[in-house]
């Protein structure tokens, strides 16, 4: 089944085009890995699928991005951003408590019953493998954990929306290789339940989590294949030369 | 010819003079009347009303006066302040309309006491009709403080990392849920400084109040809005230049309660933004 | 419903942000409904070069020469005291002093600024104006020359504060570029980064200017405030704000010397307003 449908998709900051013609397809539950060297338009892409590039002044854009079959431009901003969650690149908790900054959106999309609100919390934490690690001291500042627990607590704050999707910007891209192994089996079980999207920098990680991956340069889809496919046969020669190392 | 060693050592010399020229004078002020205002303070002087024509008693109703007009002056100025801040940290755009309000405040901010005090009068005093009474005094320091407000509220609501608004939008949270949950709790702490700076500029302001509130001997607490009331700068100025043979004691001591209510305030206003950097959670 | 509140806050906010504007323009449309009405009978030439301050006269002479040029004279006096000492307090707090001593002292100068002004007016009486009397062996001590000195402690901490931040905000790489070529800390401020931060140091004096002109209580109560032309510095003056703030109390509302008073109000918006539109056109030519 196709969660998303991008057709014919162009994207300008001013008067830099940052996405080129981009046509895919993001199917249900599979982890879509999105690599590129720096600037290819890898975030822009991400950032058009819960409309967040047009908080940005001079940004444009031309072509469709559809959620369900449904023009995303259509769907009320802080629905669709309910429906598609985000994970960024540095882990970026609020300056609230473990707990409040789980329950954060379902708080904003009017959650007030406090035993509901622990449930939410409870079970997004524990999605995120983070509640046994945190379950004492949920009333402590998040800014106490480490980045590889504040990652995963923003995890857990996107779960706690219940999302369909979720979008990952490069999210272990400040962390060291053992919280990196545990976001990656988060990513992993949580296939089951989301779609998720994964903007790499760290060609080995899409590598090992993706269904399928896409690799962009210069704003351009270059290929989208299985991720077999790309690693060990990819058709063209710069998706070749790119996995290889040989420029990034 | 001299080593370009010694004329560094002699000009940083004559800096070093010169923010002694002004640190010692500063100093010698304060030192001043703490020394020659301290005797004269009492509790009478600070709770009884000014008796034989102000040259003796306490200058309570000058205390409270000040209080009235600058706790008025703020609950005008607040609202609109931080609303106006808000504004101009998370809805400007970068155009033509908010390169005119940032034109308008520096203005604001630049527009001479006295002035206040003729548009208080002509507005406040003669055309809405309120007489000279706290309602027109507090309005018009109302105006007066408010690009102090919005100026520093503007940089406490600016200094919240723009990512944890980026968080609360991809979490689906509008913008005014943002602003409500996010920006400002973290902004308070500016915003209250900001806000006391006021204070403390309104607390010590006359040429405003000339015309607008300021009661030249009032000897009873004012009762409504629409009363006068005596403030304690522009008490000051009448003991120290309308009355004559009124005791250095007392001169001395007003000018200290004064200046304590005004640094008072702004060292609160500093300690709460040093304490509030040193904790910044980001 | 949610959405109607926001909608409601928002038209708010917006609301606010645009009250600075709406404030003043309403200052100025004030002062000239009160105001304008002078011009009906004397001419605008009289009114600013006229040399006769005699309101209570019969008929009344609303010249204001006299005071323009106590206000020029004593904000001179206080421009050339605070200008030097306020810009070498600035380069001594911005790149000599140690970062500790750097606190406090810019602590202490944001006190100075705090000192409400009818203290340093009545601090002036009592310590300034007795000692200049002395000194210079004149009839009276309340001189324009006893008001620039304590005007020029109101302009010091404008000038102070923005000068510092000017020299503060050049990149450190202009001065490392400078010291690595062997320059002394000395020779690099002088050369680099005074020169870096020339707009920003003179939009510093520009808004120290400012307040000295638009001071009232102080100046009122220590120069004297004759509204004659000044030969001296050492003679009373009075200057425009001084005149509407000893003089307002009396004025009947609606008559001659209160429109000459408002007047005189429209004269001082429209010179903070130049001031201060020009130094803000210089604090953002760097960037």
């Amino acid at each position: 089944m196709v969660k998303f449908s991008i057709k014919n998709l162009n994207a300008w900051f001013n008067s830099t085009q940052v996405l080129d013609s981009i046509n895919l397809e993001i199917i249900t539950h599979e982890i879509l890995g999105i690599i590129g060297p720096s600037n290819s338009g890898k975030t822009t892409f991400l950032r058009m699928c819960n409309r967040l590039n047009e908080l940005e002044s001079f940004f444009r854009m031309t072509g469709e991005v559809e959620l369900d079959g449904e023009n995303s431009n259509q769907i009320d901003s802080q629905l669709l951003r309910k429906r598609v969650g985000m994970v960024f690149a540095l882990p970026l908790p609020l300056p609230l408590s473990i707990f409040d900054n789980v329950a954060y959106g379902a708080r904003i999309h009017g959650e007030t019953n406090r035993k509901k609100l622990a449930d939410i919390v409870e079970l997004a934490l524990t999605e995120a493998y983070l509640w046994e690690e945190v379950k004492d001291r949920l009333n402590s500042s998040a800014f106490k954990l480490s980045g590889g627990q504040q990652q995963r607590l923003c995890i857990a704050r996107t779960l706690a929306v219940k999302p369909e999707v979720i979008l990952f910007d490069e999210p272990c891209s400040g962390l060291d290789p053992i919280s990196t192994a545990k976001v990656e089996d988060a990513m992993l079980k949580l296939k089951k339940n989301y779609t998720l999207v994964l903007v790499t920098n760290n060609v080995k990680q899409a590598a090992r989590v993706a269904d399928r991956t896409a690799f962009f340069l210069s704003g351009k889809l270059i290929e989208l294949d299985k991720t077999e496919k790309i690693f060990t046969a990819p058709s063209h020669q710069k998706t070749d030369d790119y996995i290889r190392g040989k420029f990034g | 010819m001299m080593s370009s060693r010694t004329s560094e050592k002699i000009a940083f010399l004559f800096l070093f003079l010169a923010t002694l020229l002004i640190v010692v004078p500063v100093g010698l002020i304060i030192v001043i009347i703490i020394q020659k205002g301290w005797p004269a303070i009492s509790w009478e002087f600070v709770s009884d009303i000014p008796r034989q024509g102000m040259r003796a008693g306490g200058i309570f109703p000058a205390i409270v006066g000040t209080i009235y007009i600058v706790l008025g002056s703020i609950i005008f100025a607040l609202p609109i302040g931080l609303l106006a801040a808000i504004y101009l940290s998370e809805y400007a755009k970068n155009n033509y309309l908010n390169r005119m309000i940032k034109l308008a405040i520096v203005n604001l901010a630049g527009v001479p006491s006295v002035v206040y005090g003729l548009f208080g009068l002509a507005i406040f005093v003669i055309f809405f009709k309120f007489g000279a009474s706290i309602l027109s005094g507090s309005l018009t320091l109302a105006i007066m403080i408010l690009p102090i407000i919005i100026t520093t509220s503007r940089e406490a609501l600016e200094s919240v990392p723009y990512s944890f608004r980026e968080v609360s939008y991809s979490i689906g949270a509008s913008k005014w849920q943002t602003i409500r949950h996010i920006v400002l709790p973290n902004a308070i702490p500016g915003i209250l400084t900001g806000t006391i700076l006021g204070l403390g500029r309104a607390a010590g302001e006359t040429a405003p109040i000339l015309f607008t509130v300021a009661a030249f001997y009032l000897p009873q607490l004012p009762k409504s809005l629409f009363d006068q009331a005596m403030a304690l700068p522009y008490h000051l100025y009448v003991i120290s230049t309308q009355v004559p043979n009124v005791d250095e004691k007392v001169r001395y001591g007003t000018a200290l309660v004064l200046l304590f209510l005004v640094l008072f305030m702004n060292l609160v206003a500093i300690i709460i933004r040093y304490q509030f950097r040193k904790k910044k959670k980001w | 419903m949610r959405k109607y509140k926001e909608f409601v806050i928002e038209k708010l906010i917006l609301l606010c942000g645009l009250a600075s504007i709406f404030f003043v323009l309403l200052i100025f449309l004030f002062l000239l409904k009160e105001g304008i009405s002078l011009f009906s009978t004397i001419t605008l030439k009289r009114f600013l070069f006229g040399k006769n301050w005699y309101p209570i006269s019969d008929p009344a002479e609303l010249e204001i020469l006299p005071l323009i040029l106590g206000s020029f004279w004593v904000t001179l006096g206080a421009a050339i005291i605070s200008i030097p000492i306020g810009v070498g307090c600035a380069i001594y707090i911005a790149e000599v002093a140690h970062p500790k001593l750097k606190e406090i002292l810019k602590t202490g100068i944001e006190l100075l600024a705090a000192i409400p002004s009818v203290v340093l007016g009545f601090i002036g009486m009592v310590t300034l104006v007795p000692w200049v009397k002395e000194v210079f062996n004149l009839p009276t001590g309340l001189t324009a020359l006893s008001g620039s000195v304590m005007l020029a402690f109101m302009a010091m901490p404008t000038i102070v504060s923005i000068a510092e931040d000017a020299l503060y905000s050049i990149p450190k790489t202009y001065k490392e570029g400078s010291l690595a070529l062997g320059a002394t800390h000395w020779q690099t401020i002088y050369r680099v980064l005074l020169p870096a931060a020339s707009s920003g140091i003179v939009a510093a004096v520009m808004l120290g200017v400012g307040r000295v002109i638009g001071e009232t209580m102080a100046v009122m109560m220590i120069t004297g405030n004759a509204a004659l032309l000044p030969h001296s510095i050492l003679q009373p003056v009075r200057t425009l704000t001084a005149t509407i703030a000893a003089e307002m109390g009396e004025a009947v509302v609606g008559s001659e010397h209160y429109f000459a008073l408002f007047a005189i109000g429209i004269v001082l918006f429209i010179i903070s307003f130049v001031i201060n539109v020009t130094a803000d056109t210089f604090l953002h030519k760097k960037k």
